[in-house]
């Protein structure tokens, strides 16, 4: 059987940051993404990320996905494309399809940063076709350059439901609004006011009651939410759309950690049940680490300091730095990661991210 | 409560932000306005002006706050702004036109002379605004920002343009 000292399932940012500082330090390094190229959710973000100069805030995401990339391929980790990886069995053996072909390859370490899958909701008409995911149209818009429609109402006002909208404005769609079943706006309002200054209302405590069409979506029809989330009787409107987007969350993709054993907690600000880690992102079972958005939904920017965090602790346990060495590094990241979880939209991930930490000193 | 009821400020919730500039201010000639309101972790403004007229100090959710006597106007932290929340104001531009520079990241971007649809904070047109002057150089980074003219009385109230053809209905 092949061995390999780290084996990190997913090249997003976490998983090309965690191979950056371990690769780094000596550690050999295999990284396999599913996909044809490298870079995860960074290469449908056109939009220029916040942040501070560590985190290279200003820049679009783009092109922190290519530095990312090109650091790879200056420090040499082997990166398997085209690599699905189906399963972790015990002594921390990993099944990976790459092109077609089954291996087995028996890893030290094992990183998932397999990021996370978008929620979906059901009402009468979803299953029409047009009713999609706000990452399917990022990809088509953003990667593949088709448009999904011309007229658009988007679900959701996060920062995924406001930036996908403006987005899909700059392809060249109509968006006819943007609805939200909260009284207030969920995302940053700089987003907001940025499509709402372009013509988009967006509508609070409201919600999609019905997709109508026959082959496809041909109208929406939403209705307004009482404060009991109720629907208003006799509230209702309707939009001639074509496409309805879907921006209603997202949940950690995890299923490799429940297959590998990890114990699970639910954490509801973080995005529900993730695996337990500690300090260094292991998790209960010894060698598997966690980073990025399975470890909790949160933002590339965190992603990052996740992923290095994992790569240094990772190099750490293998011999390749030492103690005194590594905690001067990961001092750094917790300085930097409490800057991003700061604010009334990161306090919450910080104090979630500390309960999650305590659970892992239980087990 | 607009703000985070309907994606825009009314006037009492602009005037209270460090980053908004005093009407006497405003009078004197052109200054930036910083339209940023939530504890967000973000300080590239900071950075961008070189006359470290925007502060956010060592908390990077600190609001920015303005010097305004420092500021001469430039634009140059505008386009530098992830959030597209920032803009310069000249007041004192004419006896009749004020002018606004705003970042604009659609395609046709217009010409410079051209005349354009000013909308404010809601989306809604207000008036026609001419095209002074577009800035798109490298540095950037893809987000042009682009001086318009508008009534006097506008200033503080256009916050986008929408091109005169791209109008149409399909
Ligand atoms: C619309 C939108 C806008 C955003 N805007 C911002 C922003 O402005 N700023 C910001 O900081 N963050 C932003 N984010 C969040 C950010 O994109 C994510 O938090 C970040 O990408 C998470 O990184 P990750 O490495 O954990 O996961 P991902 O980037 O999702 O990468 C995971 C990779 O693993 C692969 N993978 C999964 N399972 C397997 C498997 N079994 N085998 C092989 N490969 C696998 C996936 O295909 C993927 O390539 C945005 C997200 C969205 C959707
Ligand atoms: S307009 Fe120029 S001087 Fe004023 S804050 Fe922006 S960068 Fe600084
Ligand atoms: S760069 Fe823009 S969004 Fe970020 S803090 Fe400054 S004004 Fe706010």
């Amino acid at each position: 059987m092949k061995e390999a000292e780290l084996v990190i399932v997913g090249a997003g940012p976490a998983g090309l940051s965690a191979a950056i500082e371990a690769a780094k330090a000596g550690v050999k390094v295999m990284i396999c993404d599913e996909n044809q190229r490298a870079g995860g959710q960074l290469f449908k973000q056109i939009h220029k990320f916040f942040g501070s100069r560590a985190h290279q805030a200003g820049t679009r995401g783009i092109d922190i996905g290519q530095n990312l990339l090109n650091e790879v391929e200056k420090i040499g980790v082997d990166v398997k494309l085209d690599a699905v990886v189906w399963g972790i069995f015990s002594d921390r053996r990993v099944g990976i399809v790459h092109e077609g072909k089954n291996t087995l390859v028996k890893a030290k370490k094992i990183l998932l940063a397999t990021g996370a899958a978008e929620n979906v909701l059901a009402f009468p008409g979803w299953t029409l076709a047009g009713v999609m995911g706000a990452g399917a149209i990022q990809t088509m818009v953003n990667v593949h350059r088709v448009l999904p429609g011309k007229n658009v109402l988007m679900i959701g006002s996060g920062n995924v439901g406001l930036i996908v909208s403006y987005q899909l404005m700059q392809a060249g769609a109509k968006v006819a609004a943007i609805v939200e079943a909260m009284p207030r706006i969920g995302g940053y309002a700089v987003h907001a006011s940025k499509v709402r200054r372009a013509g988009v209302p967006i509508l609070t405590s409201t919600t999609i009651k019905e997709a109508k069409g026959k082959e496809k979506v041909e109208k929406a029809v939403i209705i307004k939410l009482d404060d009991k989330f109720k629907q208003v009787a006799g509230s209702e409107k309707e939009f001639d759309v074509d496409v309805i987007c879907l921006a209603v969350g997202l949940s950690p993709l995890a299923e490799l950690a429940w297959m590998a054993g990890c114990k699970f907690t639910d954490v509801p600000e973080l995005g529900g049940l993730l695996a337990i880690h500690n300090e260094d992102m292991e998790t209960t079972v010894p060698g598997i680490y966690v980073a990025g958005d399975i470890a909790g939904i949160e933002e590339a920017s965190t992603a990052i300091e996740e992923g290095r965090l994992a790569g240094i602790a990772i190099a750490e346990s293998l011999g390749y730095i030492n103690a005194a060495a590594a905690k001067e590094q990961k001092q750094q990241i917790y300085k930097r990661s409490d800057q991003l979880r700061d604010g009334p939209f990161g306090i919450g991930r910080r104090k979630a991210k500390e309960v999650l930490i305590s659970r892992s000193l239980k087990q | 409560m607009t703000l985070i009821k309907d994606g825009f400020f009314d006037a009492d919730e602009l005037k209270i932000l460090p980053g908004v500039p005093s009407e006497e201010r405003l009078k004197k000639g052109p200054v930036v306005v910083i339209e940023c309101a939530q504890q967000i972790p973000c300080n590239p403004c900071e950075e961008a002006c070189l006359k470290g007229a925007i502060e956010i100090g060592e908390s990077i959710v600190n609001l920015p706050k303005l010097n305004a006597d420092m500021c001469s106007g430039c634009g140059l932290c505008v386009a530098a702004c992830p959030g597209q929340a920032i803009f310069v104001v000249d007041m004192a531009y004419s006896q009749t036109e004020a002018t606004v520079q705003l970042p604009y990241e659609f395609l046709p971007c217009p010409k410079e002379g051209e005349v354009v649809a000013g909308l404010n904070r809601a989306g809604e047109k207000v008036c026609d605004a001419k095209v002074l002057k577009v800035l798109a150089p490298k540095k950037f980074d893809r987000t042009a920002v682009i001086k318009i003219a508008v009534p006097k009385n506008l200033g503080m109230i256009v916050r986008n343009i929408q091109l005169k053809n791209s109008d149409k209905e399909d």
